[in-house]
């Protein structure tokens, strides 16, 4: 039976105790004899105290294979925290701790629970376990003062992951301040192993000042009921999961993360960034479980357990895939995978180059075409003479503005060079030499030693950024000015030499 | 000490034109109303004229009105001293620590004092006196001729604004009483008389101390109740939003909360108390 159908069955119970002449305590009671198996009386069992941990930790897998009185004793205590950098709030927590401490049990265990409400608290609590079977989850037995502590027994009949929050009115403002946590109700026969077992909360947070507002922040009440969240967090703060707090796991190791909402209001997309789920047990329920999982729905009030083997070295991002919710308002945490790559499974970044759109996949059937109809063109074009030179025209004209702008100042508007300084281009049979080398120079740059029309020059030539058109237009106009005829350098050309000399 | 209210001061009349006039407007007019003396005595006494108002409760039951109809009454306008409340146990020797019967007060009942006569570091003379028992307050009240306030009257006066009667409508009010909230009880407790009066003149009602009142055990009577009686008169968790009227005012449930966790004889180290008089 669900928690959050207890209050309609109950009152539907009553009405049919009514004509029956019971009681709906009977009818309840019902539901909890018809379970299979026993509970054992509480006196034989061996007694055990709780081991509770803190957030993101996990206390470690119940080893006995049978039942135990468990004690439980958690103190509800108000303080004064950092939600994010500048921000301080006052939480309200179960064990200091947002969310509370992490309880963990097994199926059949009698858990004999304390309660102790710290004297420095402002107002009453109490607590409902979703793991109990009984009215208000304990919440009726564990309305607690400041400065006073309650005690109740209740017997885990159902194994599972449960969400506890306090449930005391207004109770969006307790869960709010953060009064929520799990706790792990451990099948007769345990879970299957894994390696690590992490503990996190998401939790939606209302502060009168917005959103990195400094300074304490005051609960809004407005923003609570209109459901206008000002953080959305995992564990409690911003940064909880982050940096130097990240969970850790190790390549090949099996991880567990026992994922809850506390809410009071919002629902999460859990999602692991760079994982999928080997195994979720929905819901935080124990029966059939999912497989291959990329991102699981966890109600407020709810919980789900997800396994995952970590293959890959790396950073694994965890967010409430409502993205907003992630980006803008906190809801992040990381898993720091260390270990050695597997480039099989994850390779890395193997390919880094220009995206050209459409004209980029070579190997694409319009694209061939387009490249045979391109060379084709470039045949027609230089067969034909007069085209052949209005291109050639048009090619000198911008090679002249390519000129002027980037060569001129060294090699002087009419080619000639500076005399002992710059080497001349005009009549030049270094340029004439060699057009591949000319190529060269413009785009990698020339220093050292060279002999330009029997005199010695030794200086620098920056390389010169220029795309493969700037760098024909401009040696095409240098190879046909002030006298030179040493022919035409195409983008063909270019790339050739670009490309021979790696 | 005993007034007759004027009979112009009916219960059943909540919107009397005195509840729409500053408090201390409307203790003048009272004084002129009421016979010649007895408001000087009360102000000097520390009380304030809270005009006739309506207090709506936050939760309820199926048959209970939605509006209570709150008669005028003075309310001292600081909660109880440390000093005061000592000068009372000298007088009143079964009142003090070490003899207090256990029937009428937990174990902690004044510990924060140094001893049963001396109010030490963490009890300032002038700070509410807290740890105290619903018995402890009501033999206090008695023993100076008052009585506590009803819920519905200390309801009503913290309803009122620094402005006006409607402090919810002020975001001032808001703030000042959320704020308080956000915050856990310091160890030594701040003066009486250190925090913003209310409209009437009446301090520290939102962001002192709690306060006992007379029948705080009326608001419920078990600690759950989604599920154990037919009532709507439900406190808790999502179902406690059956039985509320104004569901944005989350301090008054907060007060509904907290004294619904309390039993007569516990003592918690932020409730203290004031007393109220009718006139």
């Amino acid at each position: 039976m669900t928690r959050s159908s207890l209050p309609l069955l109950r009152r539907l119970a009553a009405g049919v105790a009514f004509f029956l002449g019971a009681t709906a305590g009977r009818a309840s009671e019902g539901t909890v004899l018809a379970k299979p198996g026993g509970v054992p009386l509480a006196a034989d069992l061996p007694r055990e105290t709780a081991v509770l941990t803190r957030p993101p930790q996990v206390p470690p897998p119940i080893a006995r294979r049978h039942p135990a009185k468990v004690i439980v004793n958690l103190e509800v205590v108000e303080l004064t925290k950092r939600m994010a950098d500048g921000v301080e709030y006052t939480f309200w927590t179960y064990g200091g701790e947002v969310p509370g401490l992490f309880i963990r049990v097994r199926e059949g265990d009698v858990v004999e629970f304390h309660l102790n409400n710290h004297p420095s608290s402002k107002v009453p609590h109490n607590i409902d376990l979703h793991a109990v079977t009984g009215p208000g989850g304990g919440a009726a037995s564990t309305f607690t003062a400041p400065g006073h502590s309650s005690q109740f027994t209740f017997t885990a009949l159902n194994s599972g992951l449960y969400v506890y929050h306090c449930a005391t009115a207004p109770v969006p403002m307790h869960i709010a301040n953060g009064m929520y946590g799990l706790i792990l109700v451990e099948p007769r026969d345990g879970l299957p192993p894994v390696d690590r077992e992490y503990y996190v909360m998401q939790g939606d947070f209302y502060t009168q000042g917005a959103h990195g507002e400094p300074g304490l922040q005051i609960f809004d009440n407005l923003k609570a009921i209109d459901e206008r969240p000002t953080y959305i967090l995992f564990n409690g703060e911003v940064g909880a999961l982050v940096g130097d707090r990240a969970l850790q796991a190790k390549v090949g190791e099996k991880v567990r993360l026992y994922f809850g909402v506390g809410g009071p209001n919002v629902t999460s997309s859990f999602h692991v960034i760079g994982e999928i789920f080997d195994t979720v047990y929905s819901e935080g329920g124990m029966g059939r479980t999912q497989t291959n999982v990329q991102t699981t729905m966890v109600p407020a009030g709810g919980s789900t357990i997800v396994d995952f083997k970590v293959d890959v070295p790396g950073t694994l991002v965890l967010v409430d895939h409502s993205l907003s919710r992630a980006f803008n308002k906190g809801a992040i945490g990381m898993i720091k995978v260390s270990g050695p790559e597997t480039p099989v499974i994850y390779s890395g970044k193997e390919v880094d180059e220009v995206y050209l759109g459409e004209a980029s996949d070579a190997g694409a059937a319009s694209s061939r075409r387009e490249a045979e109809l391109v060379a084709k063109r470039a045949e027609v074009i230089a067969s034909n003479v007069e085209i052949g030179n209005i291109t050639r025209e048009i090619q000198l004209e911008r090679g002249k503005k390519v000129y002027l702008t980037s060569c001129f100042a060294c090699h002087m508007a009419t080619g000639e060079g500076l005399p002992g300084v710059f080497p001349p281009l005009a009549k030049s049979d270094y340029l004439q030499a060699d057009k591949t080398r000319a190529i060269r120079n413009v785009t990698k740059g020339l220093s050292g030693p060279i002999t330009v029309n029997g005199k010695a020059y030794n200086n620098i030539m920056p390389p010169q950024v220029l795309d493969d058109d700037q760098v024909a237009n401009v040696l095409t106009y240098v190879m046909n000015s002030w006298g030179n005829d040493y022919g035409v350098v195409t983008r063909d050309d270019v790339k050739r030499a670009r490309a021979g000399n790696p | 000490m005993i007034v007759h209210a004027p009979v112009a001061f009916s219960a059943m009349k909540p919107f009397h034109l005195l509840s729409f006039l500053p408090g201390p407007l409307a203790v003048a007019l009272v004084a002129a109303l009421l016979p010649a003396g007895a408001v000087r005595g009360e102000e000097a006494a520390g009380l304030v004229l809270i005009p006739a108002g309506v207090h709506e409760p936050v939760l309820r039951g199926q048959d209970e009105p939605r509006q209570v109809a709150v008669a005028p009454f003075l309310l001292e306008a600081r909660p109880v001293t440390n000093a005061e409340f000592l000068a009372f146990v000298r007088d009143q020797p079964k009142w003090r620590r070490s003899r207090v019967a256990p029937l009428f007060a937990d174990a902690g009942y004044l510990a924060h004092w140094a001893g049963d006569l001396e109010l030490g570091p963490k009890a300032p003379a002038e700070a509410p006196v807290v740890r105290v028992s619903w018995f402890a307050a009501r033999a206090y009240a008695a023993a100076k001729g008052r009585r506590l306030p009803t819920t519905a009257e200390w309801e009503r006066a913290a309803a009122a604004g620094f402005r006006g009667e409607r402090g919810a409508d002020e975001p001032e009010y808001r703030r000042v009483a959320l704020g308080w909230l956000a915050q856990p009880s310091p160890d030594v407790l701040p003066a009486v008389g250190s925090r913003r009066a209310s409209v009437h003149g009446v301090h520290d009602l939102l962001d002192l101390v709690w306060e006992w009142v007379d029948d705080f055990n009326t608001t419920m009577t078990t600690g759950e109740s989604r599920g154990d009686t037919g009532l709507e008169r439900t406190l808790f968790c999502g179902a406690g939003a059956a039985g509320a009227q104004d569901l944005t005012n989350y301090p008054a449930f907060m007060r509904a909360g907290m004294r619904s966790a309390l039993r007569a004889r516990y003592v918690v180290p932020n409730l203290g108390f004031r007393c109220a008089l009718s006139p």
